[in-house]
């Protein structure tokens, strides 16, 4: 591994990897089950450097922001590189959201950059607001040939033969404005410093390090915090490889685990959870005789490593099962969302490891993990080395608000002072979730404080940003919340957002407006609806702005009404 | 070469028999993450399913913000 204190920023960092390298393999890039890119460190760099070179020659430099929206593939990181190369702050957009929320959030960041894919770029292309929200140097990856690309530039031709400058910057410099939420109301840019980054990487590395030959495999959108660190600083600083993986088709990702005998792979819950579902099937799937062999093994196995996990022991025990994962696993990482303690003993007592952890972007990354001395399927696990974690105004059963103070938590939200000194005060993080720590120092998650849910697949729900579907509903007014916020729950499954509504007088809740109510609720994609509405017939408290004054007004429902007045819809 | 609605018909065929719910049950203009119960990787299985009969090939992308049975059969139909 690169020694990380000698370096001052991501480009110098890996600078260094494509020179330490140069003939190992760091990028593997896979279609469904055909590979379509392999690319050494040193081939990495020849790609890389007619890109900063020709970004450079446009007049992109340092402190120039960069946005890049694209699936998981090679591109990703070469854009990357070249854009730290060359001094630049990369804005990683999430591919996943409408043409509408990216060209929101492209515009707040003031990216004078865009890369992104074809397909993406055709839906951008078509939507309202496109023309005024265009950037200075727009790249298409990937475009047919004839296609039209609307005056945008062909990512794999724009390239400039010189060799691109080297563009230092320091630590305290930025180097990503990663949204962490805010599409459809107030956006939180969390800037994060290029000392957050290295910091974050080092303390990773020293729980789950990586060397030439490991292979991390790569599913988790790269705009993501987890794999942006885990699927491409921390391999490349390293020497490792990472494989891109397409598609997320759960076949193609069992299938590239043998073909590609991987290491690492970071996951959400919600594939996890998936994992589960189709060993298990295999496992029912089994005759009696096999079945009974099976489970015999499984709980020698548990019997064996429950101090710790033995790899080796595993190995031979349940051979058949870790060859269905390549042979090569030592770790799998979830997080990003809560993960039921039974899924995770599932794999443990099969001798997989999943490393359960908790994070948040603003925090840069994972503040915990689980490091299985022992395992702890209740817990997501110790601080990271540098982090501090901290319960504040905790109640008699010790439980209150996480709070983290740590070298990798972000510098501010981007332009938002006042969200920046409400959310890190006096040089903590308020996380808004709930916790406790136990007398073996691991954190254990209750729920949250923040008006906030967060789906199996790891995605944070703000409310505020899903009510502009609702604009214009023929009520009186209207608010989203989460559940929990209502009605608090020690638990973090199966959050749900609802809908507080104050019908227009004399009108009741009819038929009409709740079919208004479901054809708007489809237009939000499937993890962004609400599942019910509850009826308020009193005004809304509001601010002398008209703000709803929405910790007021959940005071008055709570106390109120109760879960079961939530009307499904 | 099918019409929209002979593939919409075979897509429901499809999914009643993949998920083992009962035909009768579905109709296009369903939402079939709440109608089947399903999540996002379990509705890129189906689509793998349905990529084998029609013989074709349909990239993820294309499946991002569907979720009806009636949007979907349109993305097949415009590669059949």
């Amino acid at each position: 591994m690169l020694d990380l204190e000698k370096c001052d920023s991501l480009g110098a960092a890996l600078r260094d990897a494509l020179k330490r390298w140069p003939e190992e393999v760091c990028l593997i890039e896979a279609d469904r089950d055909r590979e379509k890119a392999r690319l050494t460190y040193r081939q990495f760099g020849e790609a890389a450097h007619p890109l900063a070179a020709a970004l450079q020659a446009r007049g992109f430099g340092a402190g120039d922001r960069a946005a890049i929206i694209m699936t998981n593939q090679s591109k990703w990181l070469i854009s990357a590189y070249a854009v730290f190369h060359s001094g630049g702050v990369l804005v990683p957009l999430d591919y996943k959201l409408t043409p509408t929320e990216q060209l929101a959030l492209l515009a707040h960041s003031r990216a004078s950059v865009l890369i992104t894919e074809y397909p993406i770029w055709r839906a951008l292309m078509q939507t309202e607001g496109f023309v005024k929200r265009r950037v200075h140097i727009e790249l298409v990856t990937e475009a047919p040939a004839g296609a039209d690309l609307g005056g945008a530039m062909r990512w794999e031709d724009f390239r400039a033969e010189r060799e691109p400058a080297f563009v230092p910057r320091k630590r305290s410099d930025w180097a990503c404005i990663v949204y962490s939420s805010g599409t459809g109301g107030r956006p939180k840019g969390c800037v994060m410093t290029h000392e957050n980054y290295l910091e974050q990487c080092q303390s990773l590395t020293r729980l789950y390090p990586f060397w030439p030959g490991v292979r991390y495999l790569s599913i988790l959108p790269t705009n993501h915090a987890i794999d942006f660190m885990v699927g491409f600083v921390g391999p490349f600083v390293c020497g490792a490889a990472v494989v891109h993986l397409r598609t997320l088709r759960p076949e193609y990702v069992r299938e590239a685990f043998k073909r590609y005998k991987i290491t690492y792979m970071a996951l959400v819950p919600l594939v996890l959870k998936n994992l589960q579902r189709g060993l298990q099937a295999r496992f029912d799937a089994l005759p009696k005789g096999k079945r009974a062999v099976l489970n015999a093994l499984v709980s020698t196995n548990r019997a064996l490593t429950w101090r710790r996990p033995k790899r080796w022991v595993s190995r031979r025990l349940l051979g058949a099962v870790h060859k269905e994962f390549g042979g090569e696993l030592r770790a799998l990482f979830v997080g990003g969302a809560f993960t039921e303690p039974a899924t995770l003993q599932f794999f443990y007592d099969l001798g997989i490891a999943v490393a359960n952890g908790y994070g948040l972007t603003e925090a840069g990354t994972a503040v915990t993990l689980n490091d299985f001395k022992p395992f702890r399927p209740d817990t997501v696990g110790r601080p990271l080395p540098g982090m501090e974690v901290r319960i504040t105004n905790p109640g008699d059963d010790g439980i209150g608000e996480v709070t983290v103070r740590s070298r990798t938590v972000m510098s501010q939200y981007l332009d938002d002072p006042e969200l920046t000194a409400e959310t890190i005060v006096d040089g903590w993080l308020m996380t808004g979730d709930l916790g406790r720590v136990d007398k073996s120092g691991h954190l254990q998650l209750f729920g949250r404080k923040k008006n906030m849910i967060v789906t199996a697949e790891g995605k944070n729900i703000y409310p505020e940003d899903i009510e502009a579907v609702f604009e214009g509903l023929p009520v009186k007014e209207f608010c989203v919340f989460a559940a929990n916020y209502i009605w608090p729950e020690r638990k973090m499954v199966g959050e749900q957002l609802v809908m507080v509504l104050q019908p227009e007088t004399n009108r009741a809740v009819d038929e009409a407006l709740r079919t208004e109510m479901t054809i708007r609720n489809q237009n939000l994609l499937n993890y962004k609806r609400i599942s019910g509405y509850v009826v308020w017939e009193r005004d809304f408290p509001r601010t002398a702005s008209m703000k709803i004054k929405r910790v007021e007004l959940a005071e008055q429902l709570r106390s109120a009404l109760d879960r079961q007045s939530v009307k499904a819809i | 070469m099918r019409t929209i609605e002979q593939t919409t018909g075979e897509i429901l065929d499809l999914a009643a028999q993949h998920f083992k719910v009962p035909r009768a049950s579905l109709s296009p203009q369903d939402d079939f993450f709440k109608k089947l119960g399903i999540d996002s990787l379990q509705a890129l299985e189906m689509l793998t399913r349905l990529e084998n009969h029609f013989g074709i090939e349909l990239p993820d992308y294309e499946m991002q913000g569907v979720s009806d049975f009636r949007t979907l059969a349109s993305r097949i139909q415009a590669r059949l």
